[in-house]
């Protein structure tokens, strides 16, 4: 496949482990403290676990897995609403497969599903929308969330649906924006991230001019990043170079995917159909202004929200979960008092468990990297 | 969930609606063009872009010489360090 094998050379990683080796020999920082940087993408988390990125990197550097995994950071309340939503009669609830296993206060969708409701996989919101159109007698919702990496293809859908007049299918919008949650990290009190590995593809979308505030307010680097083992070594190494240098500047290393400007194509799209919401909920982290969108006006008739009740309850997270100061990387999840007890892959308490993107079901899966180095050391 | 994939149009399938095949490594399927047109680069220019495709939609077409030049940056840092090296090695004798 196209730049894939190119971007996983084990030659090329080894010279960027030997450079980055070199920068953290340099760096003031290193001597006292680990180095944290911030990957604020679930797919980079993903990846770097994948190809036990972690453990290669030196001790200095310590790497702190964000909060851009959408499933992550879904409140317990907004899965009840979708049970809710899906135990309607007459009714198909469509989903991405990433947030079947997502445990609501009461069930997941697997749960409601094996209860007798009508929840399906799609591997497209496109899928959903020809469900709607072959099913015609029952209503048809799209389950919609992510970042502005998925924000357009709802969005086109949706006006799809409306162009072909396709009553019977609604969205339910989850979506979440990037730019509210990184600042909501970078005024945390306990923040300690001293540089970001910024998410590729949502970049893709937004470009890289959103981010600027983040290097020239908060001073810190951040550096665009694709999701192949050399993209993010080459990525650390960027985010290592300015720090050394004394620079904090956004910097892009996925260019081949990602144009400085986004895509207008898709902002125009994202805009028509949603508008920022005052304040969202998200797991972990509390509420945080502006940081979800909601569908307009115009689009009422296509808005799941509208269109049937959504119970819309508050349920606060679990007491023991700890998974907001997993999220802001305060600390590591297997520090957390439930990790691997009372919250497991098979029984998951907080969602990190349940996506593969969360940090906390990746050290279950693949161990925790520095642990594994120190076994190596000795 | 948001990582993508790159595939390669093969076929223009739908005019009006903006949909194309894709190849991804042997397996098609229909996609969705809206985010990679405009009016430079047009629906029918399409045919053998490489493109990232990401929940059933082309989201980014992919810029083979950006791709090009990073990997050259790469390949520049290892001969960096090989001439680094025989520096070293030519300073310690
Ligand atoms: S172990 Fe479970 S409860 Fe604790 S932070 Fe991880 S997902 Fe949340």
């Amino acid at each position: 496949m196209k730049y894939v094998d190119e971007f996983r050379d084990p030659e090329k990683a080894r010279t960027l482990l030997k450079e980055i080796n070199e920068l953290v020999e340099k760096i003031d920082i290193c001597k006292k403290r680990p180095l944290a940087i911030m990957e604020v993408c679930g797919g980079h988390t993903h990846s770097i676990f994948r190809y036990g990125i972690e453990g290669m990197l030196p001790k200095e550097i310590e790497l702190v897995h964000g909060p851009g995994c959408p499933v992550c950071v879904l409140p317990m309340g907004r899965v009840d609403d979708c049970v809710a939503l899906a135990e309607q009669p007459n009714m198909i609830f469509t989903t991405f497969g990433d947030a079947m296993r997502v445990p609501g206060s009461k069930k997941s969708l697997l749960q409601a599903k094996a209860d007798g409701a009508d929840v399906r996989m799609v591997y497209s919101p496109l899928d959903a929308l020809d469900l709607a159109r072959d099913n015609r007698d029952k209503e048809v919702v799209f389950f919609g969330l992510g970042f502005e990496t998925t924000m357009p293809s709802t969005a086109l859908t949706v006006l799809r649906a409306q162009a072909d007049g396709i009553k019977n299918f609604s969205l339910f919008c989850n979506h979440i924006t990037i730019i509210p949650t990184v600042k909501a990290i970078l005024d945390s009190p306990d923040m300690k991230i001293d540089g970001f590995l910024g998410p590729g593809h949502v970049s893709m979308v937004i470009g890289t001019k959103p981010y600027e505030f983040i290097a020239n307010h908060y001073k810190r680097p951040l550096v665009v990043a694709g999701f192949e083992p050399l993209d993010v070594l080459h990525s650390v190494w960027m985010v290592l170079k300015q720090i050394d240098e004394g620079r904090s500047e956004i910097e892009n290393q996925y260019v081949r995917i990602v144009p400085d400007e986004g895509n207008d194509e898709a902002l125009n799209a994202v805009s028509k159909v949603f508008e920022l919401r005052e304040f969202f909920e998200w797991r972990g982290l509390g509420s945080i202004d502006h940081s979800g969108v909601r569908m307009r006006e115009e689009y009422a008739d296509f808005d799941a929200e509208r269109k049937f009740s959504v119970p819309n309850i508050k349920i606060a997270d679990p007491k023991s979960c700890q998974c907001g100061e997993v999220l802001k990387g305060v600390i590591k999840p297997f520090e957390c008092k439930v990790f691997g007890k009372a919250c497991t892959p098979e029984m998951p308490l907080g969602a990190l468990m349940v996506s593969s993107e969360g940090a906390c079901a990746a050290y279950y899966q693949f161990g925790d990297p520095d642990r594994l180095r120190e076994l190596e050391e000795v | 969930m948001c990582l993508g994939i790159p595939g390669q149009i093969i076929e223009i399938t739908d005019e009006a609606r903006k949909l194309a095949m894709v190849d991804v490594s042997g397996v098609h399927r229909e996609i969705n063009m809206a985010c990679v047109v405009n009016d430079d680069h047009r629906l029918n220019d399409c045919i053998g872009d490489w493109v990232l495709v990401h929940v059933g939609f082309a989201m980014s077409r992919i810029n083979e010489e950006e791709a090009a030049l990073t990997l050259k940056v790469l390949e520049e840092l290892g001969e960096a360090q090989e001439e680094i090296a025989a520096m070293r090695a030519s300073g310690q004798m």
